[in-house]
Order: C-alpha cells, then sequence, then structure tokens
C-alpha cells in the first residue's frame, strides 16, 4: 500500500495544524501522567533507599531514664536485630548575631562515632572525633538557615549550663526530614535545629552516665512488630517509658509519608481527570475529522478497497497523531518529572534523588491513549465505510432543519439569518453540540481543579489562626507545673492575655481502632484557644468528656455518647474511659479536648500546666521572647506568625507547586479544545460559508456565523463547567483529607474567573486564526464542485 | 465485438430517501450489455442514469430486480463480494474526477494498481491518456482535462473487464471533452473494454456501439449506430 502511505503522510502535513492541536491534548494528558507518576515512584523509591542506607530504625521509645544494662533485656526480645540507646536532650541556642531565641534538640552519638542506626548522612565537613567533647554536627536545613559552616561556634544551653560547642559537620538524618518542634505543627528551620554530639559529654550534662533516654530498634524480616512494641512497652514502663512505636507514628516519617500520600492523590487524580479528557477530546475530534473525509473514503472504496484497509488506512493516520502526542508528553513528562522531582528532592533535604520511570508508567500511557484513539477512530470510519459508496461520495443529503426552538417560541423577530443560522446548526446536531459542550465544559474545569488548592489554603490558615489558634505565641514548659505559674507570665510587660493548657501524650483507642496523639485540657471559656464546629462557631466544652476533632472520631468510629479509652503516656500511665461529648470541625492536626480541671482531676494533680497561649503586643516580640528564653521551666516557644510563614513555605513548595505546573497543562488542554471546536467547525462549514461570501455576505458576517457559535457555545458550557469544576475540586478536597489537615472546599470567585479568562483567551486566540482562514477562503472552487 | 452478454438487467427499481423526501430514481430497467461495446447511457437529469451506473459498479444495491455481471448475482451480493468485484472487473470514471488530492498523478494511479491482479504499471496507464510528462503533478497542479485523463488512466490500469463513466466531460469544455472522449474511444478499442458512458449530452451519441435513452427511471429507445464516429468528429 505505498500509495496509501504516502497519502497517510501528505494528509498529516496537509492537516498538520489539527495534527498539533489534538496532538497538544495529548501531550497536555500524558505530560501530567509522566510527570506525577515518576516523581512519586522516585520520592518513594528515593526514600527508600535513603532509609535503607542510613539504617532508619523500625521502632522507637522514649522515656526517663533507664540503666544500660537493661540493653541486653531489650535484646532478648525476639525479633530485635540493632539496638541503639541515646541521650536525647532539649537545649537552647545562642547563634551569633541571630537574637531570636532557637530551641534544638541534641542527639548522642556512640563515643566511636558510627551510629548502628539513624545514621546522620554527611554532606560537608566531618564526622564527630572520639574524646572531643564540644564538637556538634548540626542537620543542613538549621545550617543554612542561619549561614552555619563547619568551623562555627554556637552557644548552648544545656540544663541550665551554658556550654560552646563547635561545629565540624553538616548531615541529613532519616529521622528529620520533617523536624518539627514540640508545640508546632510545621517545620520551621529558623527556630528548632537537631544537633548531634558525643554522649560523654551529654550524658554528663544530663546526669545519663550507663543511662539512656531514648531507644531505637531494628527488627529482623520474621519479627512481628507489634510484639516487640509491647515487649518493649513492659520492659520500659518502669522507667518512666512514653511508649514504643513503629515507624508508622514517627512523626517525620508519618508527616513524609502523608505528603507522598498527598501526592499520589494528585498523581492519580489530575492526571485520570487530565488523560480522560484529553482522550475524550481525541475522539470528539477523530469523528469529526473522519467524517470530513466521507468522500474520500467513498473513492477508496470505489476502487474496491476493503473496509479494512480503509480502516487500516485512517487507524494509521490517527496511530501517528496519538503517537506523536504521547511520545512528546512522555518526553514533556520526564523533564517536568525531573524537574519536580528535584524540587521536592531539595526540599526533603533527601542526600540524593534516584529518578525513576517505570516501564509500567510509560506502557499504561502509550496503550491507553492508543486504545482509545485507535477504537474511537474504527468507531468513527466504521460509521462511513456502512455507507454505500455512491451514497458517501455524494455530499450528504441536505439535512433536515427546521426553527429552533426560540423561533418556534415566536422569537425570530429576534433573530437575525445568521443568528438563526446558528441556533439551528446547533439543534439540528443535538449530539455534536453536546459532545462540544462537554469539551468545553471540560476544558473549565480542568483549569478550576489545578487552582482552587490556593483558594482552600488561604481559608484554611484565616479560620485556623484567626480563629481557633488566637495566640501570638505558645511557650511549652519542660514540665507540668502549678497554675500559679500563669501570673509571673501575664506580669511580663506587652503581654495581654495569658492561657493555661496541660497537654497529656496518650494513646487513643476504641476498640481496634487507635491513635497515637495528646489530649489538650484548655481554660474553659478561654479566648485564646477556642474550639469550633463546622460552622465556625464555638463549642463549649463540657464539664466531664471530651471534644473530638471529626476526623479523629471518624478515624476511632467513635459518635458523641461513645466512651473513648485513653492510655495516657506519661507518669502513672493510667488507662481512662472517658466519654465522646461532642464534635469540633478544624482544618489542621487532630486533637481531642478537655477542660483543664477535668482533665487534671482524670491524672489525679492538682490544676497544672504545661503549655502557655499568649497574647502579646507586636512591638514587644522580641523582648518577651527573650525574657522567655531566659526561663529554665520554657522547652519552646512558637510564635504564630514564623508558623504561618512555615506553612505556606511547605505548602508553596509541594501542592502549590505542583498545582501550577497542573495549571499550566490545564490551560493547554482547554486551548487544544477550543481550537479544535472552531477548526473543524471551519472544515466542516467552509464550503457553505464561502457559498455565503459568493452571494454577497461580508467576511465579518460569515466569521459571526463561525465565531458566533463557537462564542455561544463556549458560554452555554460555562456553568456546567463550573459544576464540574466544583465537582472535581470536590473529589480531590476529599481525596487529600488526613490527619495532617484537611482543605475545605472553598471556590472564590477568582478560581472561576481565572477558568474563563483562560477559556476566553482560547477563544479569542483562536477566533483570531479562524478570521485569518475565513480571509484565505477558496470562493471560486466552491462553484466549481460539488463538494 | 464480443457476443456474450456482460450484463444482464432485468426489472431493476430503486427507490432511496433524501432527507424527508423519497425518490423512486429507476422503476423497472431492462437491458443488456455486450462484451467490448461502448454504449452511451443519454437522458437528463434527474432521469436515474447516475444510479443505473452506480449499481452497475456495484457502488449501490438494487431495491428490486435482478442485476447479473456474468455468474455474479450483483442485486443479492454482500458488501464483501461488491467490493472485491469493483476491486477486480469495474474502472469508474467520474464527472468531478474524484482524484485523492494528496497523491500526484502516478500515485493516484498507483493506489488503484497495489491492490489489482494483472494491472499494467501506472506510467503505461498514463502514457496512454498522454500524460507521461505529467506523471509527478499533484491534482491541484493539472488542468481539469488533465485530471479527468489522470481519472481514466487510473480506471484502465488494472484492466477492467468495463469502464463505468459518469458524465465524464460534464465538468469540461467541448475541447477538453473531446481530448478526454478520444481517449475512452482508444481505451475502448486498444483494450477491448466494454465502455458504459452516462451523459445528457446528445452529440457525445455519435460515437457509441448502441445509445440507450433514459428518462424518468426507465430505459426508452434503443438505437443502434450503424458506424461510431471518431471522437475527433464530434462537437457541441
Amino acid at each position: 500500500m505505498r500509495a496509501l502511505n504516502r497519502k497517510l503522510w501528505r494528509d498529516l502535513w496537509h492537516l498538520r495544524g489539527m495534527v498539533a492541536a489534538v496532538a497538544l491534548v495529548l501531550v497536555g494528558g500524558v505530560a501530567t501522567y509522566i510527570m506525577s507518576l515518576s516523581t512519586y515512584d522516585s520520592l518513594l523509591f528515593t526514600r527508600q533507599s535513603y532509609y535503607r542506607e542510613q539504617r532508619f530504625a523500625e521502632v522507637f521509645a522514649s522515656l526517663k531514664r533507664a540503666p544500660q544494662t537493661l540493653r541486653a533485656r531489650i535484646a532478648d526480645i525476639p525479633g530485635v536485630n540493632r539496638i541503639q540507646t541515646r541521650v536525647v536532650a532539649s537545649a537552647r541556642l545562642d547563634i551569633p548575631g541571630y537574637h531570636e531565641p532557637v530551641s534544638a534538640r541534641l542527639i548522642s552519638l556512640p563515643g566511636s562515632g558510627q551510629a548502628l542506626l539513624n545514621v546522620p548522612y554527611l554532606r560537608r565537613g566531618r564526622l564527630l572525633r572520639a574524646g572531643r567533647d564540644d564538637e556538634v554536627l548540626v542537620n543542613e536545613a538549621f545550617a543554612e538557615a542561619h549561614g552555619l559552616a563547619p568551623g562555627d561556634r554556637i552557644a548552648a544551653v544545656v540544663n541550665g549550663r551554658r556550654r560552646q560547642l563547635r561545629i565540624v559537620g553538616v548531615v541529613l538524618s532519616p529521622e528529620y526530614i520533617y523536624q518539627i518542634a514540640p508545640g508546632a505543627v510545621f517545620p520551621d528551620f529558623e527556630h528548632y535545629g537537631i544537633l548531634w554530639t558525643g554522649r560523654k559529654a551529654l550524658a554528663a550534662a544530663y546526669d545519663m552516665e550507663d543511662a539512656f533516654n531514648d531507644v531505637a530498634l531494628s527488627l529482623y524480616a520474621d519479627a512481628s512488630p507489634q510484639d516487640v512494641v509491647e515487649r518493649l512497652d513492659r520492659l520500659l514502663a518502669r522507667y518512666g517509658g512514653r511508649g514504643a512505636y513503629l515507624r508508622k507514628d514517627q512523626l517525620s516519617h508519618r508527616f513524609l509519608s502523608q505528603e507522598l500520600r498527598g501526592l499520589r492523590t494528585m498523581a492519580v487524580v489530575f492526571p485520570t481527570i487530565f488523560l480522560g479528557v484529553a482522550v475524550f477530546l481525541l475522539n470528539v475530534i477523530l469523528n469529526r475529522l473522519i467524517n470530513t473525509q466521507r468522500q474520500q473514503i467513498g473513492i477508496l472504496k470505489a476502487f474496491g478497497y476493503r473496509d479494512l484497509e480503509v480502516g487500516r488506512h485512517y487507524a494509521a493516520l490517527v496511530l501517528c497523531i496519538v503517537l506523536l502526542g504521547t511520545a512528546l508528553g512522555i518526553l514533556a513528562g520526564i523533564w517536568l518529572g525531573k524537574l519536580l522531582s528535584a524540587v521536592y528532592t531539595d526540599f526533603y533535604r533527601f542526600p540524593f534523588l534516584h529518578y525513576r520511570l517505570e516501564p509500567r508508567v510509560v506502557a499504561g500511557a502509550v496503550l491507553f491513549t492508543l486504545a482509545t484513539g485507535i477504537v474511537g477512530t474504527l468507531y468513527a470510519v466504521r460509521r462511513v465505510v456502512r455507507l454505500p459508496p455512491a451514497e458517501a461520495m455524494r455530499p450528504e443529503a441536505p439535512p433536515v432543519y427546521r426553527p429552533s426552538l426560540i423561533e418556534r417560541l415566536g422569537l425570530q423577530r429576534l433573530l437575525s439569518q445568521p443568528t438563526r443560522m446558528i441556533a439551528r446548526h446547533l439543534e439540528r446536531h443535538p449530539l455534536k453540540t453536546l459532545l462540544s459542550l462537554a469539551g468545553l465544559a471540560a476544558a473549565y474545569g480542568i483549569v478550576m481543579v489545578a487552582n482552587f488548592q490556593e483558594d482552600a489554603i488561604h481559608y484554611m490558615i484565616d479560620v485556623q489562626y484567626s480563629m481557633a489558634q488566637r495566640q501570638d505565641m505558645t511557650v511549652m514548659l519542660t514540665e507540668p507545673v502549678s497554675h500559679r505559674a500563669l501570673y509571673s507570665l501575664a506580669s511580663l510587660r506587652g503581654v495581654r492575655q495569658v492561657e493555661g493548657m496541660r497537654s497529656v501524650p496518650a494513646r487513643l483507642r476504641h476498640g481496634h481502632y487507635s491513635h497515637r496523639g495528646s489530649i489538650q485540657g484548655l481554660q474553659p471559656g478561654g479566648d485564646l484557644r477556642r474550639v469550633l464546629d463546622g460552622d465556625l462557631q464555638r463549642v463549649p466544652l463540657p464539664t466531664e468528656g471530651v471534644v473530638l476533632t471529626d476526623y479523629l472520631a471518624d478515624m476511632l468510629h467513635l459518635r458523641p455518647g461513645d466512651s473513648l479509652t485513653v492510655e495516657v503516656l506519661e507518669g502513672e500511665r493510667p488507662v481512662l474511659e472517658v466519654p465522646v461529648a461532642g464534635l469540633t470541625s478544624e482544618y489542621l492536626g487532630v486533637s481531642a479536648y478537655m477542660r483543664r480541671q477535668a482533665l487534671n482531676r482524670l491524672m489525679k494533680e492538682g490544676d497544672r500546666v504545661n503549655g502557655v497561649l499568649l497574647a502579646v503586643d507586636r512591638e514587644r516580640h522580641p523582648q518577651v521572647y527573650r525574657q522567655l528564653e531566659e526561663m529554665p521551666a520554657v522547652a519552646a516557644t512558637v510564635v504564630r506568625a514564623s508558623a504561618v510563614k512555615s506553612f505556606y513555605r511547605t505548602m508553596q513548595e509541594t501542592i502549590l507547586f505542583f498545582s501550577s505546573v497542573a495549571s499550566a497543562l490545564g490551560a493547554i488542554i482547554a486551548f487544544g479544545v477550543v481550537y479544535n471546536s472552531a477548526r473543524i467547525a471551519l472544515s466542516e462549514r467552509s464550503r457553505e460559508l464561502a457559498s455565503l461570501r459568493v452571494l454577497g455576505f461580508t467576511h465579518g458576517e460569515i466569521a459571526y456565523i463561525l465565531l458566533g457559535e463557537l462564542a455561544l457555545l463556549v458560554l452555554m458550557a460555562a456553568p456546567p463547567g463550573f459544576l464540574f469544576g466544583r465537582f472535581l475540586c470536590a473529589y480531590l478536597a476529599d481525596a487529600f483529607r488526613s490527619d495532617l489537615y484537611r482543605v475545605p472546599l472553598v471556590l472564590e470567585a477568582h478560581t472561576y474567573a481565572f477558568a474563563a479568562s483562560v477559556v476566553l483567551v482560547s477563544v479569542l486566540l483562536s477566533g483570531f486564526m479562524m478570521w485569518q482562514r475565513l480571509r484565505r477562503l477558496d470562493l471560486v472552487a466552491v462553484l466549481k464542485t460539488r463538494e | 465485438m464480443d457476443t456474450a452478454s456482460v450484463f444482464r438487467v432485468r426489472g431493476l427499481r430503486k427507490v432511496y430517501r433524501m432527507g424527508e423526501v423519497e425518490v423512486h430514481a429507476l422503476r423497472g430497467v431492462d437491458l443488456d450489455l455486450y462484451g467490448g461495446e461502448l454504449v452511451v447511457v443519454l437522458g437528463p437529469s434527474g432521469s436515474g442514469k447516475s444510479t443505473l451506473l452506480n449499481i452497475l459498479g456495484g457502488l449501490d444495491t438494487a431495491s428490486d430486480g435482478e442485476v447479473r455481471y456474468r455468474d455474479l448475482d450483483l442485486t443479492h451480493a454482500d458488501e464483501a463480494t461488491l467490493t472485491d468485484y469493483r476491486r477486480r472487473h469495474v474502472g469508474f470514471v467520474f464527472q468531478f474526477y474524484n482524484l485523492i488530492p494528496s497523491l500526484t498523478a502516478r500515485e493516484n494511479v498507483a493506489a488503484v494498481t497495489e491492490i489489482s491482479d494483472s494491472p499494467m504499471a501506472p506510467e503505461r496507464a498514463l502514457a496512454l491518456v498522454q500524460l507521461q510528462e505529467r506523471m509527478d503533478h499533484f491534482p491541484a497542479q493539472l488542468s481539469g482535462g488533465e485530471q479527468q485523463r489522470v481519472a481514466i488512466a487510473r480506471a484502465i490500469a488494472k484492466n477492467p473487464a468495463v469502464l463505468l463513466c459518469d458524465e465524464p466531460t460534464g465538468a469540461l469544455d467541448s475541447t477538453t471533452g473531446i481530448v478526454v472522449l478520444q481517449t475512452l474511444e482508444r481505451a475502448n478499442r486498444e483494450l477491448g473494454t466494454t465502455t458504459v458512458l452516462i451523459t445528457h449530452n446528445a452529440a457525445i451519441a455519435a460515437m457509441a456501439d448502441r445509445v440507450l435513452h433514459i428518462a424518468d427511471g426507465r430505459v426508452g429507445e434503443v438505437q443502434h449506430n450503424e458506424r461510431r464516429r471518431p471522437a475527433s468528429e464530434l462537437s457541441w
């Protein structure tokens, strides 16, 4: 079939404008798909390698103090492979030239220098040398936030004593990919650092010689993790154990997993939508393209070409377009995927990146586009080849037009002749009109879904920080103290309001559902920390019982009236039964709230607090901050302003970056849809329009018939498009729910406006291109040939 | 002239719908066509002559009656049989040439010879219509008469048993039309192809062995020409 092959290439060249537009739509869909999935696979694989190479532990526990001799008994637990006992302490740092207080976590490394588990990854400088007590390693994010380098000195207040430390190395750790200060929700690299230092010196400072307060384990493959956790828990109970937990509950790992889960959601949802829309459009376009080839199909059949041969010819045509689009999409996807993976690698501070493009991902894209393209083509070709060739070669019988609905309603005087043509044409081909509308509606929706998260995140922050957590500073104390301590804080100059809270770490359990978190004892009627319901109304704290975040209640399968089991993870570690009194709606985190006094009663303690919320005059922030730092009882202080800043940073670098890429690809698809709609309408009607020109219509008048129809379609598609977009956003918001945060479905007017603008710009561009083409309409040819 | 009947048509009827209108294109046609003869079917537009040609060529099927090509029953043939029939036995020439615009003259002919059993080389077919100089031109680069001659080359290149021509000069001026008719005459004479030529132009009738007058879906008068006038002597 050499001649047919040549026809194929020449047709492709002749139709290059349309080929490019169809391919563009596919590029948008396939690129999103490849980018998302390869980024997700890469991060997962990179994290896995990182964990393996740095021997990230599988079981963790912290406790008050246990003798080193306990190590042997831990080793006896069946399934335990490696054991790392450590001294972990908090400290406050003095960074030269930085005037805000900085807190840090100090972690001991064995005297030999080489850790068995949770091995820091050296980025710059060197590891610790035995016997050098003042040497420390600092984590990279913190070092970069302060411009610290090996050789620099910093001062630390360790257990009330000031010590000079010398930085020898900058490191990364699998344990602190997400490093979050106690009491904070998101990482804040400026105000919180992780430091590693020799065990001897740290143990001496904390009275931990021949003792430890933190242990990490790795397990053999055949171990039962839950069993190890329970045995370890029993072993540590009398040493002030705060509950052993598995890697899945480790803070950094959990947050990272949630992030990756969010990414996977996007990696599935976006490409599914984009590719789905792209393929749908492909089919609409092909269908119409093949209809314009009706006569040529008739000729081929008249020569004696078999249906199968004709089908194969057009399938090959489509195959070329689809392969072109898919190949470019894959290339663009790889490029964007590498870019995105690098951004995430940077953000998570993975020491390296293994970019992974799984063959199944590529195969998935190719098979999906090819299969749908070919099925669509064959369906379209089948409709044409079913016609007897004599009929296929004849121009289509004049379709049965009738007065449109508007005219039947007697409003025809409102419509000019060209407007009537538009209305009748749309009504005459209801299916085609419907498909065009569906395609355009998808274009609106696709732009909206890529964009809505920004609104939602702003709203989320606004509610969280201006209505629920209104304090300027949150002070975490080293241990619970009498509520009378609040008076001394209230007396600081610049402090307007003080609320004390009592936070108790606990495992919250209901049947076999459990969540490791804490119970927050709040001051009843407190004005700074408010518990809100879905309508942002305050939920009063009951005298007895606990109020749960609705998401936590869902996780634990609890309803108001049920009883929650609270396994306290400090002190005497009592197990309590507390009735669920009500639910609260929050977007950030999950919590269980009680009245402070009620919680203390349950703990059989007096009215004690271990956290303080402060409202502070703006201009007094630095002074108050400094004074807090001087107090030995203060473990950490979180400033709202920097929490909000770091939250936005997190969002900006992860979700919003992804969204903006998706948004651009969505816009490309939207343009492809609009352009194709216009281009095919032109090729279907160029003869009719040329005839009108011959009859004396002006260029503007025939452009009105063509572009007026497009404009009408675009307008009609807006309401269903917005609805579709809203539905996609709701789906995405739902898929994103996690105990880290829930994105509310908030769509601001500008999200609609942006979607409409993208479509409008596409219409204007396409309209301009059609206008130019109409100028070149060959009027004489129309008179000479019959079609 | 071969006296064996190539086509045998009895009681042929064709009704089709154009939009909401039912058109009775053929209302009972009887005719026989013989090997090697050149037959002109003459009739005004709308008389049903194109429909007759389409059915003879297997492009369309009859509503009623019988159409046989040699031993093949075209009335009851399925789509695959008709396709095979067109592929092996029939050459078409249409009023508007219906060349494939994206292929050159040579490739347009090759598109057909590639699927035929014993075709002549596309170059030879184009030489027969005296277009050997313009083989590599695209349809858009050829005049109407040249395009029609490419269409004839395309039709005869497969060595068909019958050549069916639907108003082959309809879109051409008389000088060019005569060149096209000479080409058809030559193909008929040199290749012995049974040729059916339908037209509304009575002047063309003189070059035929037989002339069938068709009107209102029926064959009326059948006229035998004692002597075929060469196409070069025609004028209109």
